[in-house]
């Protein structure tokens, strides 16, 4: 193993430049917020909707890692948001499914409960858009 | 929560935000008048803030206390932060962070309301 700088990609940090910056910020609004909820959640009313809540919780420490993994460079720090988005699209998918069909299970809404209708869609758009730019972004070496 | 004050930073938030918005679709990086712009909606944030703490002092705390504190926390640390992360980004898509950040900021304000409005007196 070699430091990032000796990637054959040269030393800039291609992820967080570009689209990949504003990604990030999205991300950043996310996990913080997420954590904000699932904090005061937790803190607050835990009995009432326990699931839920843990649930909450969940989602803002893949929030918190995607937004951390995506920011660094490395490969490393790439596999870390690879799983992080691929974790957080397959936990709205989930959340959002079950919530559809029965809401019973979820007392309280979460981040990803209806597949994120209570923040316009954009926890589902957001994984998405996340993988895409891992996959695709920040690859073309500038000059 | 005073209602004046409260549209005032959602006028400004949202302006600051189309601003932006305009200025990333022309593809222009964020540049000192987008510092200056963010220091006065953060006055009118920081104002509404210190407003809030003296009416939870005077009339009493919302029902959803913890909640209420936790977004004016969020709408005075959004902007900065936002600034922080796009200043190092020289093109349009540090612009673009700072409508995201501003355009936060509105949600937080009608959440605050909402939580205030449900204050029992």
């Amino acid at each position: 193993m070699t430091g990032p700088s000796a990637d054959a990609g040269g030393s800039a940090p291609a992820r967080t430049s570009g689209p990949g910056r504003l990604l990030v910020a999205v991300y950043g609004v996310f996990a913080l917020s997420a954590s904000a909820r699932a904090g005061v959640q937790i803190a607050t009313s835990f009995d009432q909707a326990p699931l839920a809540y843990l649930l909450s919780a969940f989602a803002a420490v893949v929030y918190i890692v995607a937004t951390v993994s995506l920011a660094r460079a490395g490969t490393t720090a790439r596999r870390i948001a690879l799983a992080a988005c691929t974790v957080e699209l397959a936990g709205v998918l989930a959340v959002g499914t079950v919530t559809a069909v029965d809401p019973g299970d979820f007392p309280d809404d979460t981040v990803w409960s209806l597949f994120g209708r209570g923040y316009g869609f954009v926890p589902l758009v957001l994984p998405v858009l996340g993988l895409l730019w891992l996959r695709y972004g920040g690859r073309r070496v500038p000059g | 929560m005073i209602a004046a004050i409260d549209y005032a930073v959602i006028v400004a938030s949202l302006a600051y935000a189309g601003w932006a918005a305009v200025a990333a679709l022309l593809n222009r990086p964020p540049r000192e008048p987008f510092v200056i712009g963010a220091g006065v909606v953060e006055a009118l944030i920081l104002l509404q803030v210190v407003v809030a703490i003296v009416m939870m002092a005077v009339e009493g705390t919302p029902e959803s206390t913890a909640t209420f504190v936790g977004y004016l926390l969020m709408t005075v640390i959004i902007l900065p932060l936002g600034l922080f992360w796009a200043l190092a980004e020289k093109s349009r898509w540090g612009t673009a962070v700072l409508m995201v950040a501003a355009l936060v900021i509105p949600v937080l304000v009608v959440r605050l309301q909402q939580i205030w409005v449900a204050t029992p007196s």
